[in-house]
């Protein structure tokens, strides 16, 4: 497992009803892309965060398949409708099959 | 200054390594355009990439790609070791097709992005950004 992996989210409070919301996401992840070397001249290999899902009261928001030439720390922003009430479940995916899981909840005024 | 057999054999094979070099990029970028698209045809339009022009950190270049009404876009680093960068899948909920993160890039180069849309269409967008310092390491 990868070391100090924190996953940072900003989600509003609250929305009206059906409004769009921009969520930015954030983990702390060194997305080591496998072309490397240290130095004896080795490769290091690659140990990435390989997929990312944002899903809403049990529908998908989005699905990212990440590949080695994201950067160190992903950061991903996008945008979500927001029906009604409830839950967005955050998903990280890494490449030694740990999964990291963070949920935020939003209001409806 | 005359050649000698040996000389000519070592030109003609670095040559030979520098032409092969590029090409095996491109063929990498074609299969991944390939595997995404399935051969359908690739129009311009309805896609748009937002990228520096320049970007002094090849470690960290913002990106952001906005496609309405696509359900998936792939975003490729043409000149990347690996040209994959990733690929965005829209759900049900998703607000609007845009997302943007931060990418690495090994050098100079074109950045795509292909965005495929409801209908089964896809368009494509391509920027060129200028890296100073490249961000593969080694």
């Amino acid at each position: 497992m990868a070391d100090n992996v924190t996953p940072r989210i900003r989600v509003p409070r609250e929305a009206s009803a059906g409004e769009t919301i921009t969520i930015k996401t954030l983990i702390s992840h060194p997305m080591e892309s496998g072309q490397r070397k240290d130095g004896d001249g080795n490769v290091i290999p690659r140990s990435i965060i390989n997929r990312f899902t944002c899903d809403f009261n049990g529908q998908n928001v989005i699905d990212v398949t990440m590949e080695p030439a994201i950067s160190t720390n992903p950061f991903l922003e996008f945008q979500a409708v927001v029906p009604e009430a409830g839950t967005f479940v955050f998903t990280w995916y890494d490449d030694d099959g740990d999964i990291y899981t963070e949920e935020k909840e939003i209001a409806v005024s | 200054m005359s050649f000698t057999r040996r000389d000519t054999l070592r030109l003609a094979m670095g040559t030979a390594v520098a032409a092969a070099v590029p090409f095996k990029v491109f063929a990498d970028v074609d299969a991944d355009v390939a595997a995404f698209t399935e051969g359908a045809e690739i129009g311009e339009g309805g896609i748009t990439l937002v990228a520096p022009e320049i970007a002094e950190n090849g470690n960290t270049v913002p990106i952001e790609v906005d496609a309405p009404g696509a359900v998936a876009i792939l975003v490729l680093a043409t000149g990347n070791p690996t040209p994959a960068v990733g690929t965005f899948n829209f759900g049900p909920l998703a607000g609007a097709q845009m997302a943007s993160t931060r990418i690495r890039l090994a050098g100079t180069q074109d950045v795509l992005a292909i965005a495929k849309m409801a209908d089964g269409t896809f368009v494509q967008a391509r920027q060129e950004v200028k890296v100073t310092i490249g961000g593969c390491g080694g």
